[in-house]
């Protein structure tokens, strides 16, 4: 079975949304994906990194890891926080919930990345952190 | 990065948006089109999302707060040209409850 990892480090700044991206997108192209999968892949990760930024370390400097992991045809992305953690993951996951109304935010973050992926986990702690992992099955072509 | 490039129809806004739309640029798109809306004093909008290559969720927000502002003033949203995956973000958002989308320009400034 084929294998390939990466993992990459970088502050928690919104210009970086757009970076891990496209750095996923380009890691997955190995596995020529279609252009579907890969605008989901792409749009899962900016979700996850967004939250990272907005709720895990709420604006404030903080370093978002990264890690990828190909096994096969299935993708593994892994996105770290460090921040703030989510007290309640069940209510955070809910469709339209948001934690801060007052951003303009529609709460369909984690709703996003489930639907767009086709696994999805959250571990967190408060105030220790928030881990994201997400996989998807790339279909043969 | 995005741009925004702004026309008037009568009584219609139309916005073109050129770029990418996420967290990041989001916060500086809703100043310009609120500035854009506060200026010209018009309630009606056409969002023409031709050139937006990528959207998440942000995109959301950004058209629903402007939906919800004009709404205020008996004002109303439309969107057309809709790329399938800008449509896949909108439709899982329930936008379309709310906001009709059209194919064309002309389809919109008739209907809407």
């Amino acid at each position: 079975m084929f294998e390939n990892e990466m993992k990459l480090e970088f502050p928690s700044k919104s210009q970086n949304e757009a970076f891990a991206r496209v750095v996923v997108a380009a890691f997955a192209s190995q596995l020529d994906p279609t252009i579907e999968e890969l605008s989901d892949v792409k749009t899962a990760v900016s979700e996850a990194v967004t939250n990272a930024i907005i709720h895990g370390y709420e604006n404030t400097q903080g370093t978002i890891v990264l890690k990828c992991k190909i096994e096969g045809r299935k993708l593994t992305v892994e996105v770290i926080d460090y921040g703030k953690g989510i007290e309640d993951i069940e209510l955070a996951r809910q469709p339209l919930y948001t934690s801060r109304p007052e951003l303009e935010r529609s709460g369909m973050g984690f709703t996003v990345m489930e639907t767009f992926m086709d696994t999805l986990e959250v571990e967190s702690e408060p105030g220790k952190g928030t881990r994201v992992i997400m996989t998807k099955e790339f279909k043969s072509v | 990065m995005m741009q925004l490039v702004f026309d008037k129809k009568d009584d219609v806004l139309i916005v073109k948006m050129i770029g990418e739309l996420d967290h990041h640029s989001a916060e500086e798109v809703r100043i310009k089109l609120d500035n854009k809306i506060d200026e010209t004093g018009l309630n009606k909008i056409i969002f023409d999302f031709a050139g937006v290559n990528f959207m998440d969720s942000s995109g959301i927000g950004v058209v629903i707060g402007r939906y919800k502002k004009v709404k205020e003033f008996n004002g109303k949203v439309a969107l057309i040209n809709l790329k399938p995956h800008v449509k896949k973000v909108f439709e899982l958002g329930g936008l379309f409850k709310i906001i009709k989308e059209y194919d064309s320009l002309q389809k919109a400034l008739v209907e809407f």
